[in-house]
């Protein structure tokens, strides 16, 4: 969907709004409520492998500005980070680490991998003895973005699509904590 | 000085010495026996002094392996290039980590990858890879049925 389009339809508050003398009354559900807030502030963990992470500075800096959407404080440290953009390509010997850093992330987390070496090892692929062949094979991941390395504009419409994925619910680790019932 | 008069010195001090032609740099091919001595000299005399070696690496073509070292003369101004040919099944060297200090880690690196044994050096161990691995990844003939896909 066109980004704009995106933003008008299902960046406003999910409900409805009913003003009245000295106030108002608004009907939601808590849920909704929840997954709207969230949405709206994912803060990503600094993490890049290789140059993929230039590409996600690059959206971070002035020109592209990821803050415009609600990604403004990257933190440092993965126990501070709801969302971890897996930028660039993972070996075996960093397999171990990623897999700590999801792991110390506080719930709930989202995963976004970032161009053709994290979704499937890209251009390592084949003859290579120390690629992982896409991160997913290490951590879950709730969305995929192609390019070698995508541009800000594809890294940004992948943030936003995370967005759209935890307003409708339909993140993995929201459909893993949603009860049958 | 130039490529002509540098050919010149390293000729008295090496008479054997082949210079192979068309690369960036002034290249020198030599045989391993002779490499440390060699060395040696280039960083001393007066006239070479390399003291810089910028690169150190090697080429596997199959039949036998080449050792390759970019050496700059800081004070002079003047790069050569040193090729070593060295036998595939034993792959052995003089280290010149006590020449050049760099060349400790570089010559791990090239030891881990390739698995060149450098002679005299003080800490051959892997650097990259872990412990336990076995084989030399950088090798045309490594085999890996684990991590490998094969194209």
């Amino acid at each position: 969907m066109d980004v704009k389009t995106t933003i008008q339809q299902e960046g406003v508050f999910p409900g409805q709004v009913h003003p009245t003398p000295g106030g108002g009354i608004v009907i939601s559900s808590i849920d909704e409520v929840i997954n709207w807030a969230r949405s709206n502030s994912l803060w990503p963990l600094v993490f890049g492998t290789s140059c993929c992470a230039i590409e996600m500075m690059s959206t971070a800096g002035a020109k592209y500005d990821w803050s415009r959407f609600g990604f403004e404080v990257a933190r440092a440290t993965p126990r501070q980070a709801d969302v971890i953009i897996i930028a660039g390509t993972i070996v075996n010997k960093m397999a171990p680490v990623l897999k700590r850093l999801y792991d110390q992330m506080a719930d709930p987390k989202y995963v976004i991998a970032m161009g053709a070496c994290a979704t499937s090892g890209g251009p390592f692929f084949y003859n290579t003895y120390s690629v992982v062949k896409g991160a997913d094979h290490v951590i879950p991941v709730d969305v995929y973005i192609a390019g070698c390395p995508p541009r800000p504009e594809a890294l940004l419409h992948a943030l936003i699509a995370l967005q759209e994925k935890i307003r409708s619910g339909a993140t993995r680790e929201q459909i893993k904590t949603t009860k049958p019932e | 000085m130039s490529n002509e008069t540098l050919k010149i010195k390293i000729g008295e001090l090496l008479p054997s010495a082949i210079w192979e032609e068309g690369g960036e740099w002034t290249t020198l091919v030599t045989e391993p026996a002779s490499w440390l001595t060699l060395a040696e000299q280039l960083r001393q005399a007066s006239g070479l002094a390399f003291d810089f070696l910028f690169c150190l690496t090697c080429i596997d073509w199959k039949t036998h392996f080449t050792m390759v070292y970019h050496l700059r003369s800081t004070s002079l101004e003047q790069v050569l290039v040193v090729k070593v040919k060295l036998d595939h099944h034993e792959p052995e060297i003089e280290s010149v980590s006590a020449i050049w200090r760099t060349a400790e880690f570089h010559e791990r690196e090239v030891y881990d990858l390739f698995g060149v044994k450098f002679l005299h050096h003080p800490d051959l161990r892997r650097l990259l890879l872990t412990d336990d691995w076995n084989g030399y990844p950088l090798r045309k003939d490594y085999e890996d049925p684990v991590n490998m896909i094969k194209l």
